[in-house]
């Protein structure tokens, strides 16, 4: 009798067990990393290593928190690297332009609103041509990175746009400086990644995005402005994209061709590691955190050691990503 | 010709001079040039498409009975289409540098079956013998020259990191000439990491070079994208003072800091995208001026310096 009621209790702990173990997925995944980075690298625990992961990571991670909502209201933005990479480029023709008028600092800072503005009338046009325009969001952003990806390879013509060397001071705290011992960029991707996290389990927006992305139909049915509210993820996308260069032009003062190139399968592929339902529904900022983290360390820890020949970097990496997403998926079945 | 900021001006021009050519025969005693070059993607094809632009330009005012298509691609297979489709536009040369040998050798072996005078440019074919002319750059001896310069900066030897380029067969010519020049001088690689030629990859990459090792007294970059963000890296890591840092390829930003004298970069590696202007201006000669020229042209790698620095600054290239 009492075994069985063991037995009962047990059959329904382990589910549960699973359950949790799954759910804290990304964060057991990247705190095996760390303990394998301490362990094959004496470098790779020291307080200037992990402060330049986080930094560096923080640029990816801020594009990936907006990431998370468009996923989450089963949406897709493929063009964040190409905006990344245009909006970088005119922010940086603004200033040099206003810098001849105007203060540098003043010329900076307003290069700065501009990157935001122009980060948010991108993804205002990727939303508006989604939904309203009920073109698949695959097919939209697949154009739009295209066409964001060409504009910056004209206005560099091929080559690289870059800051003036008299601008550079100014903003160059924005990526170098520290409050407190830590970097800017991470208290930035810190405050944005709480603030997500807030908007997207206590918000009313928050929760209308979720119930869009499990079922729009439904969604419609209670009354949830569903049009409104999925433009909003994209515009969302555009302004973290805009935070995102904020923080990347001043670590090098220049714009290439290449910027960006593949942030956003890195974004996409941080939100899935992190939990996220590719398939929309169910989103958690602090998994794509962890699952920013995860890409970066390992990066970091393929930079540090020597044990695998470079050309399998690609390989190492892609078998994370699937680990590390296949170790949750198992709680489906559970 | 492509729509760059430069030239969007002229585009109306341009077009209504191209759709008066559309039927597309040589004029009598001229001659239809096709060139084929990889789109601007990264800073040394843009500076490749900027000097073909302007050497075009040029040629064309010069021999007016030359006609010139111009056309460019991101990957190989629509390299290949290029060239079927400049070959149908009855071209009398082609003029071609090629995103890869393998997959290129048949097309344009093709290409030359129909009588087309072939000039290869920077990468060879497959096969010998099939361009007409070839002019090149000398990887091997950018690997050398950049083994040079350390050997002079640290001559008791010393410890240096190495930014690989793009996994690619010029890489691998550049990184084998460099290892074999310096066996023997007592300096030490520390370790060898693909770059990509970009300066993000360049500051990543050199942060985490920094950390690991406690002493590094040399970075060859193995270009100036990546040579630029490792400087970023490394003033960051205000260890500027120990180290010595060497990019190549010979970016006009770059060139400018070494004739203002700049406290870490002293130097660099000529491998100029000009390299398309004699192979573009040697084959318009053929049939401008009759000139019967074959042949394989080498061009050198020199080290640039503060002294030579001017002879090759193009302020007005976008690289």
């Amino acid at each position: 009798m009492s075994m069985a009621l063991d037995m009962g209790k047990t059959d329904r702990t382990l589910p549960k067990l699973m359950g949790l173990l799954g759910k804290l997925g990304p964060l057991l995944a990247l705190a095996l990393l760390v303990v394998v980075g301490a362990l094959v690298s004496p470098t790779f625990s020291t307080t200037e290593n992990i402060l330049n992961v986080l930094t560096r990571s923080s640029i990816i991670g801020i594009i990936a928190i907006g990431a998370t909502f468009v996923i989450t209201s089963r949406g897709l933005d493929l063009s964040v690297g190409a905006m990344a990479a245009l909006v970088a480029g005119l922010s940086v023709m603004v200033m040099n332009g206003l810098s001849a008028s105007l203060s540098a600092t003043l010329a900076v800072v307003l290069g700065l609103v501009a990157a935001l503005f122009l980060g948010a009338a991108a993804g205002f046009v990727n939303g508006t041509l989604t939904v309203k325009g009920r073109v698949e969001a695959f097919i939209v952003t697949l154009g739009t990175m295209g066409i964001m990806r060409s504009l910056v390879t004209w206005l560099s013509d091929g080559g690289s746009i870059s800051l003036d060397f008299a601008l550079r001071g100014v903003g160059r705290p924005l990526y170098y400086g520290t409050v407190l011992g830590i970097p800017v960029p991470i208290i930035v991707f810190g405050l944005l990644a709480i603030a997500g996290e807030l908007v997207l389990t206590r918000l009313r927006f928050g929760r209308h995005v979720a119930a869009i992305g499990s079922n729009s139909e439904v969604a419609r049915y209670s009354a949830i402005s569903v049009d409104k509210v999925r433009i909003a993820t994209y515009v969302l996308q555009g302004v973290c994209v805009g935070i995102a260069t904020l923080i990347y032009v001043p670590r090098l003062g220049a714009v290439t061709p290449s910027t960006g190139m593949l942030w956003e399968l890195e974004a996409i592929a941080a939100v899935i590691i992190g939990g996220t339902a590719l398939s929309g529904g169910q989103g958690r900022v602090w998994g794509t955190v962890a699952g920013v983290l995860i890409l970066g360390v390992v990066s970091n820890i393929l930079n540090l050691t020597d044990f695998i020949s470079p050309h399998l970097n690609g390989a190492f990496q892609g078998a994370i990503i699937i680990v590390a997403v296949f170790l949750q998926r198992k709680r489906v079945s559970a | 010709m492509s729509i760059t900021r430069r030239t969007i001006i002229k585009i109306a021009a341009a077009g209504a001079m191209i759709s008066l050519a559309a039927p597309a025969i040589a004029q009598e005693g001229g001659a239809k040039i096709g060139v084929a070059i990889p789109a601007a993607t990264h800073g040394w094809t843009g500076g490749l498409n900027y000097h073909t632009e302007r050497t075009i330009a040029a040629m064309e005012a010069a021999f007016p009975q030359i006609e010139f298509v111009l056309t460019t691609a991101g990957d190989v297979q629509s390299q290949v289409n290029n060239i079927e489709d400049m070959v149908a536009q009855g071209i009398n040369a082609l003029v071609i540098l090629p995103m890869e040998s393998d997959p290129l050798t048949e097309p344009v072996k093709a290409a030359k079956a129909r009588g087309i005078f072939i000039t290869t440019v920077d990468r060879g074919l497959s096969e010998e013998g099939v361009e007409d002319l070839y002019v090149g750059g000398n990887n091997a001896q950018y690997g050398t020259i950049a083994a040079e310069y350390f050997k002079d900066k640290l001559p008791d030897g010393g410890k240096i990191v190495v930014m690989r380029g793009i996994p690619t067969a010029i890489d691998n010519i550049r990184i084998d000439a460099f290892n074999a020049a310096l066996e023997g001088s007592g300096i030490e690689v520390l370790d060898m990491q693909y770059g990509n030629w970009n300066p993000d990859k360049g500051f990543e990459l050199m942060q985490d070079y920094l950390s690991r090792f406690e002493q590094i007294d040399g970075v060859w970059a193995g270009d100036d994208d990546a040579a630029l963000g490792a400087k970023a890296a490394i003033e960051q890591s205000g260890r500027a003072d120990d180290m010595v840092l060497l990019g190549g390829s010979g970016m006009n930003t770059v060139i400018k800091m070494i004739m203002d004298g700049d406290a870490l970069i002293d130097a660099d590696i000529f491998y100029p995208p000009t390299l398309i202007v004699p192979a573009i201006e040697i084959t318009t000669m053929r049939y401008a001026t009759q000139a019967p020229i074959q042949g394989r042209y080498e061009l050198d790698s020199p080290l640039i310096t503060k002294e030579n620095a001017v002879d090759f600054y193009f302020p007005d290239s976008p690289y």
